[in-house]
């Protein structure tokens, strides 16, 4: 039994993985993400995941609303009223200004009608694609009383379809709202980290179809140095807003095999702001549990001694 | 670009990274101005979510199947510890009721247990391990542990036959009913939802105050008022048990307790109390002096002890639901005076 909580080196050996290959992951740079959905599609097509529904749901251009048994990769959008600094065309023209006479969508004379002292660019689209954390410390896993949920060799957390047998106890499990049931299957679904492909040496679908490089796989130790590299570069250009998120080994969950660069609070992409894996608490409770049922055992044998004085 | 070369190993070759920075003031102004990013503008004082969508998923189960088994659950384990008492202190017919419930319900309940079940026939893979991690792991060899024995005790005492076999499996359900009865409360307390999560120290003491209230009405509903008085002495113990800690919860817990004083959860849970507190009360004064009144008493105790289960149900569910609940914890966590 591995351990439950903290800070852990080597996962998939605490899992009891012997001479395994690396800890893989994901860094996702949300800051370079066009929210094109190819991550979205690219999974789908590459995991034959049914269809949920296409509805609209007038939440900027997120159709798809979040993760679930039938979406393992969702690009959220964020629309946000923000002063920003302006993008830089790269070219110098002089006196020459190149956004002159530009009036996309009417933001600059929306710009322009909010005041301000010439900085364009009022509205802030933030986009990001979520996935499953493939975490340290996996409360789905912990929790699931059939082993249907496992560790693989790679340090990330698979369920085995063919025993999962839909008590559903994972989904409350999960901290981050990841794992779903699929209704009409009665199975939970999520994302793999394409344990496929990556067996046979590929890169997940996802990461495969990302046109930015916004969903970055590898090697996680090679992924946070990239990581805190890129964080160091934003803020040099100052975005001051730019963190990294679930990259830390001490977090509530060990850290996240799967971890991302934000530009704004964790929750305003929905993500909770400081999870922790609900079995690091487990000791305690087994103990007030006991205790409880001691308390009870106390309790119907008084009221036995008191009915014999009666 | 993409390209990448990936082997069983890992990744080959660091990938040229993007390296825009959007929303930066670049470099040439950068270099006139100095730093005039994306600092901070207003501090966040209100909550944020995205679109008021849930962070975590609320539970995907059924009301009537895990509160039911709850309830359920609870009202055996207690009785098999009623039933013990009745069969020691010479209490025939109490002792009878109290192990004919006891398998009833946990027949019952793990029927419920099984039908919410996606895949319903694959229940025995609760089986293929034993893991700590996982209360409804435990819980699942808790059950293998008490079920037969409390039909053992059941049906012996009913046909009259291995009456020593009977009284040994009796004994064993006293022992290991508590822990069908408390294991529950763990069961939902180890998920992420905030009401159940952060009242892992209170509920147990709910569930056990609970299932004794239940035990004991069912056992001044079924038995002859001769035999009540430990039912009586149980109603009240579990009563008290069951609103001290509820109580104690929704103190400790102060505003994500919300949702048990609010909306549907809310509404079940003032009606377990009044129901609870009733139903103990008038076993205390009334249920020696009339079957009727017993009866009375002991239906309010059974349904407020259901009331309770639905109530914590729905109150965890709303707590899902609302992502504020999931912030407040955490915020607070990382932030003593929040
Ligand atoms: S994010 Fe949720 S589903 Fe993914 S590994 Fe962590 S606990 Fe499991
Ligand atoms: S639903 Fe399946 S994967 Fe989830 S805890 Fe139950 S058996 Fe395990
Ligand atoms: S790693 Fe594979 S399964 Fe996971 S989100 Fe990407 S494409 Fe989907």
């Amino acid at each position: 039994m591995g351990r439950i909580a903290g800070p852990l080196d080597d996962v998939a050996g605490d899992a009891g993985h012997i001479g395994h290959p690396p800890r893989m992951g994901f860094f996702t740079d949300t800051s370079v993400c066009i929210g094109c959905k190819a991550c979205e599609v690219a999974c789908k097509e590459w995991n034959a995941i049914p269809e949920d529904g296409l509805t609209f749901t007038g939440m900027s251009y997120d159709n798809t609303q979040g993760l679930g048994a039938d979406t393992w990769r969702h690009v959220a959008f964020i629309e946000q009223r923000k002063p920003l600094g302006l993008q830089d065309p790269g070219v110098e023209h002089g006196s020459y200004d190149a956004y002159d006479g530009v009036d996309v969508l009417g933001m600059a004379s929306e710009a322009a009608a909010r005041g301000g002292d010439g900085d364009r660019g009022e509205l802030r689209w933030l986009m990001a694609s979520d996935v499953c954390k493939h975490c340290t410390h996996a409360a789905c896993l912990d929790v699931c009383p059939t082993g249907s949920l496992f560790r693989t060799e790679y340090g990330t957390v698979v369920v085995q379809e063919d025993i999962c047998n839909g008590c559903g106890y994972c989904v409350p499990a999960c901290p981050y709202g990841v794992i779903d049931q699929r209704e009409d299957d009665g199975r939970v679904w999520k994302c793999t980290m394409c344990y496929d492909r990556i067996s046979d040496g590929r890169e997940p679908a996802c990461a495969k179809a990302c046109p930015t490089d916004s969903i970055q796989y590898g090697p996680l130790d090679e992924l946070r140095e990239r990581a805190a590299a890129r964080v160091e570069q934003l803020h040099d250009a100052g975005v001051d807003d730019a963190r990294l998120y679930g990259d830390d080994p001490g977090d509530g969950v060990g850290g996240d095999g799967a971890f991302f660069l934000l530009l704004d609070e964790p929750e305003a992409y929905g993500l909770p702001p400081d999870p922790v894996v609900t079995t690091r608490d487990l000791p305690s409770m087994w103990r007030h549990a006991g205790v409880a049922a001691l308390t009870l055992l106390g309790g119907m044998a008084a009221a036995y001694a008191a009915g014999r004085r009666r | 670009m993409s390209e990448a070369e990936v082997t069983r190993e890992g990744s080959l070759g660091q990938r040229p990274g993007r390296e825009a920075s959007p929303g930066s003031e670049g470099g040439r102004r950068r270099r006139r101005g100095g730093r005039r990013g994306e600092r901070a503008m207003v501090p966040d004082a209100e909550f944020r979510s995205y679109y008021g969508r849930p962070i975590i998923k609320a539970p995907t189960w059924a009301a009537t199947d895990i509160a039911g088994y709850l309830f359920l659950g609870g009202l055996a384990g207690a009785s098999s510890v009623l039933a013990f008492g009745a069969e020691v202190t010479g209490r025939p017919a109490l002792a009878r009721a109290a192990k004919a419930g006891a398998l009833g319900a946990i027949s019952l309940s793990t029927a419920a247990l099984i039908h919410d079940l996606g895949r319903p026939e694959r229940f025995v893979n609760m089986l293929r391990v034993a893991k700590p991690t996982s209360p409804m792991s435990m819980g699942s060899w808790i059950l293998v542990a008490y079920g037969p024995a409390a039909g053992l005790a059941a049906v012996t005492d009913a046909t009259g036959l291995f009456r020593r076999i009977g009284r040994a499996a009796t004994g064993w359900t006293a022992l290991t009913g508590p822990a069908v009865v408390s294991y529950t409360s763990v069961l939902i307390a180890d998920t992420a939802v905030p009401a159940w999560h952060e009242a892992y120290r209170e509920l147990p003491f709910v569930f056990a105050g609970s299932g004794a209230a239940a035990a004991a009405g069912l056992g001044l509903v079924a038995a002859p008022v001769r035999e009540t008085a430990p039912a009586r002495g149980a109603a009240v113990f579990g009563a008290v048990l069951d609103v001290a800690a509820t109580r104690l919860l929704e103190r400790r817990l102060g505003p994500i307790a919300e949702p048990y004083r609010t909306g549907r959860g809310g509404r079940l849970m003032r009606a377990a109390q009044a129901l609870t507190v009733a139903g103990a009360a008038g076993a205390a004064v009334f249920a020696g002096r009339s079957r009727a009144a017993a009866a009375l008493c002991g239906g309010a105790l059974l349904a407020g002890s259901a009331c309770t289960r639905f109530g914590i149900f729905e109150a965890g569910r709303a707590s899902a639901e609302d992502p504020r609940y999931t912030v407040m914890v955490q915020r607070g966590r990382r932030e003593p005076s929040g």
